[in-house]
């Protein structure tokens, strides 16, 4: 006798106007396995999941849970059917308590606290068959990231889930915290409870899964069993062709400090003290990493450098000491003006005017230029609109048309627009920040490979990033930053993810060591 | 790709919304008892058959043109100017002194002079709640909506207390001296030899301002780098902390050349027509200025033709007053469809229109 899929999907269908979000998309996941769904930003897998969970409506296709034709108009009917969700950003409130988070919206009457009651008392339950161990008094603001998402688990083992979808779960974790997330995974699969996994990440996928879905613009390319596969087998799956992994480059010749940054100190308008002494150097010729998980400083590290939050301290460039004092907000055009370059951590929110058209992106912050200038008023639209279009074909822009708007091109292709503005001006030193989020992997082939060839042409780099295989992979030297602290420095030859990761989550140097 | 020509998106999807707004208020004149066919021949005939209709109308537009101008800029700095009103109040104040007290040798300098004192004070009038904003926090909207009240009574004060001539009961300053009177279309025409025409309307020479200000904003917000910060600012805070944008100037400026060209209002209502400073010469343009900027997408092209469409329904509107029982009133009816049609409801105009337009790519495919 065989057994009925835990859930099955046959030829589910999802349009929104003239995307093809998905099409024709046909999964079936066995009990007690765990499932993988791999593919690049906007190949479809989040609306696959939406549509699992009742956010969204299929076009055409039919759901069976358990054997047993399903529909979810809403996410009240995805939990009666026993799929529990588990988001990349976590819908917890910050303010409650860990039980008074996993009972909300599941209380049993009009009274509270029988409700309480019977969730704790359920919670110890769960934590002993699942190992889930919480202290369910404890204000999730108080907590950390790992375990809010543990408390994310638990609400969903609360609804009675089967079946378990978990959304880029690691993005948020260090390298610790990711293991531990997958021995509760792999406890939870013991447990005959059926997981699906969606991940951008490869390594993530070849360590835990049983099974594997490959995901490309809405279609579902390939189901394959994990072990049946490699890694760049399933890349090349993913992007439609075979794609360089590993980023080529030779050893930095390193030469004169570009950058010096004393005993700097920032303090934000909440009065946080966000960067603690912070002391580095960055030579011409060199890619210093700097790792961490988000939120320990690093943003306000490039903020600092950029020129738009004060700071105490001394920041040197060139040998020559830069004005802090003025850089409250809008020092940005005169950090320009030294030549230091930005490529910011979000490129949406800060590096692009999402309304704003691509010529009038590859100006942003030199618009005040002479080269950009017709006179001393007027700006020289068709000269910047015909550079933009050459500088486009050179990095590759698809499509190379300068009057689109920037919220029409692909991640990938939005991050080359800012590229190519920042590394075209020629700078000294180049500023980073997570070059390769939401970036597809053809693309994060060729910006690896910028960001090298101005390294070779003997300019200094400051990259930080939150994936560890880039930092490891681009960087000449690692520092990891901790709490608005530097932890320490790593040459990348002899380190490894697990070392770097214990200095990530704040164990001191000499435990490190 | 943008799913709909651009054309249909400035065009078709104001003028959808206008007949929105004709076809319920040509509902509400059949419930008055009036026909709302007859309605619309007066109000053609009465404006635009007539050159004296044209002279009103262009009159309204000019004003128009002014606030809708303003409220455009501010809008491309993602700021509410509700304040037009006050803004121009002020600017009429500044027009009055210094046509009342400074001796203008020939109307071409004191239009100069008069333009200048407006803006000036129109812009000091928009700084305060500007400064407040950047700095302090305080939201736009709610302060210049009480730096209106606060204009109407210090143009009261000014009117009742300072400039009103001895001995008068009208709360009015003294009539300013002939050298500084604008001239009207009808002495232009009469130039040309139509001395008919334009006869007794109010239209004047500030149209002519309003026309080079649309230019002027036009080269500001989509040429220089001014209006580049501008629009960035906008459209992202922090994309612009990021390239180098301060906020606290560009909210400064971009306020400030709103409350400029609201000021500037009054160089049409006090200098051009009535003559004087009177009170409540603004006749609610500061918040009409708002329709028009949204009608015309505050896009100095669309304001213009905004302006002219609503100095037509304006005109129209005195039209209807005099020779039916349809109330002046009707007039602020459509203009507040037409705000909630181009503003709050453009969706459900929109969202047709973009289906349509993709069955449309559907079948081209």
């Amino acid at each position: 006798m065989t057994k009925n899929p835990a859930i099955e999907l046959r030829q589910i269908s999802k349009a929104f106007g003239p995307v093809q979000a998905n099409k024709d998309i046909s999964i079936s996941v066995m009990p007690g396995t765990i499932h993988g769904i791999i593919g690049e930003n906007g190949a479809g897998k989040s609306t696959l999941m939406s549509i699992l969970y009742g956010f969204y409506k299929a076009d055409a296709g039919e759901i069976f849970v358990g054997g047993e034709k399903i529909s979810i108009p809403d996410s009240q009917a995805a939990i009666a059917a026993g799929i529990g969700m588990v988001f990349q950003h976590f819908k917890l409130v910050e303010n409650f308590s860990v039980l008074e988070n996993i009972v909300l919206g599941a209380e049993s009457g009009a009274l509270l606290s029988p409700s309480l009651a019977k969730a704790r008392s359920e919670l110890a339950a769960l934590a002993a068959e699942y190992e889930l161990n919480v202290n369910p008094d404890a204000i999730i603001e108080d907590i950390g990231v790992g375990m809010q998402q543990r408390v994310e688990i638990l609400k969903a083992l609360y609804r009675k889930a089967n079946i378990l979808i978990l959304d880029e779960p690691t993005g948020v974790l260090t390298p610790a915290e990711a293991d531990q997330l997958f021995r509760i995974l792999r406890r939870l699969r013991e447990e005959g409870k059926t997981i699906i996994l969606i991940t951008h990440k490869l390594r993530e996928i070849m360590e835990i899964t049983d099974t594997v879905s490959v995901m490309r613009q809405g279609e579902m390319t390939a189901t394959l069993k994990t072990k049946d596969t490699n890694p760049e087998n399933l890349a090349e799956l993913m992007v439609g062709r075979k794609v360089l992994l590993r980023v080529d480059k030779t050893p930095a010749q390193p030469t004169k400090s570009v950058l010096e940054i004393k005993d700097l100190n920032m303090v934000d308008d909440f009065g946080v003290q966000r960067l603690k002494n912070i002391n580095l150097t960055v030579k011409a010729g060199e890619i210093l990493g700097i790792a961490g998980v988000a939120g320990n400083g690093q943003s306000e590290l490039l903020q600092v450098l950029g020129g738009y939050s004060a700071a105490k301290g001394t920041i040197k460039l060139n040998g020559s000491e830069i004005d802090l004092s003025t850089s409250v907000a809008g020092d940005g055009q005169a950090r320009r003006a030294l030549g230091i370059a930005h490529v910011p951590e979000d490129r949406q929110r800060e590096g692009l005017i999402m309304d704003f058209m691509a010529w009038e992106n590859a100006v942003f912050g030199y618009h005040r230029e002479k080269s950009n200038q017709a006179s001393r008023f007027f700006m020289d639209n068709n000269a910047i609109r015909k550079e933009t279009e050459e500088k486009m074909k050179r990095f590759d822009v698809r499509p190379p048309n300068p009057k689109l708007t920037a919220k029409n091109f692909s991640g990938g292709n939005q991050q080359k627009i800012v590229l190519a503005r920042e590394i075209e001006r020629n700078p000294d030193l180049l500023l980073v920040g997570q070059p390769t989020r939401g970036v597809d992997i053809g693309a994060i082939e060729f910006i690896h490979q910028q960001i090298v060839a101005l390294r070779d042409q003997g300019k200094a780099i400051l990259l930080i990033s939150v994936e560890l295989d880039e930092i490891l992979s681009l960087s000449d030297r690692v520092l990891v930053m901790f709490d608005g602290r530097v932890m320490g420095e790593r040459l990348p030859a002899n380190t490894n993810e697990k070392e770097l990761g214990l200095l990530m989550a704040g164990v001191s140097e000499k435990v490190a060591q | 790709m943008d799913i709909m020509p651009k054309w249909v998106d400035i065009i078709v999807v104001p003028l959808i919304s206008l007949f929105l707004a004709a076809f319920l208020s040509a509902l509400l004149i059949i419930a008055i008892g009036e026909s709302p066919i007859a309605a619309l021949n007066l109000m053609i005939e009465g404006t635009l058959f007539r050159s004296a209709g044209w002279g009103y109308m262009l009159y309204y537009t000019t004003n128009f043109i002014f606030t809708g101008l303003a409220v455009s800029v501010a809008f491309h700095a993602a700021l509410f100017n509700i304040g037009g009103e006050g803004q121009a109040m002020i600017g009429g104040l500044g027009v009055a002194l210094v046509c009342l007290f400074i001796p203008w040798p020939h109307w071409t300098l004191a239009i100069l002079g008069a333009s200048i004192a407006a803006a000036l004070f129109g812009m000091i009038w928009a700084g305060l709640p500007a400064y407040l904003q950047a700095k302090r926090g305080s939201h736009i909207v709610i302060t210049t909506i009480m730096f209106n009240f606060i204009a109407a009574g210090v143009l009261n004060f000014f009117l009742v207390d300072v400039l009103k001539p001895k001995g008068s009961m009208d709360p009015a300053s003294a009539n300013f001296p002939a050298s500084s009177h604008l001239p009207t279309f009808q002495d232009l025409a009469s130039l040309f030899g139509f001395e008919e025409a334009f006869r007794s309307a109010p239209a004047n020479v500030s149209f002519f301002i309003a026309l080079l200000a649309c230019l002027a904003v036009w080269y500001l917000i989509w040429r220089s780098p001014l209006g580049y910060e501008i629009r960035a600012l906008g459209k992202s805070g922090p994309a612009a902390r990021y390239a180098g944008v301060r906020p606290v100037k560009i909210i400064m400026i971009a306020m400030m050349i709103s409350g400029a060209l609201c000021g500037m209002m009054a160089i049409n209502t006090t200098q051009g027509e009535s003559e004087r400073l009177i009170l409540n010469f603004t006749e609610g343009a500061g918040f009409i200025g708002i329709a028009v900027a949204l009608m015309g997408r505050s896009h100095p092209f669309g304001v213009l033709l905004a302006a002219l469409l609503f100095g037509f329904l304006y005109q129209g509107g005195a039209e209807l007053a005099l020779w039916t029982k349809i109330p002046r009133e009707l007039i602020v009816v459509i203009q507040a469809l037409v705000i909630l049609f181009t503003g709050a409801l453009s969706l459900m105009v929109r969202a047709p229109l973009e289906s349509f337009f993709m069955s449309l790519q559907k079948a081209k495919e």
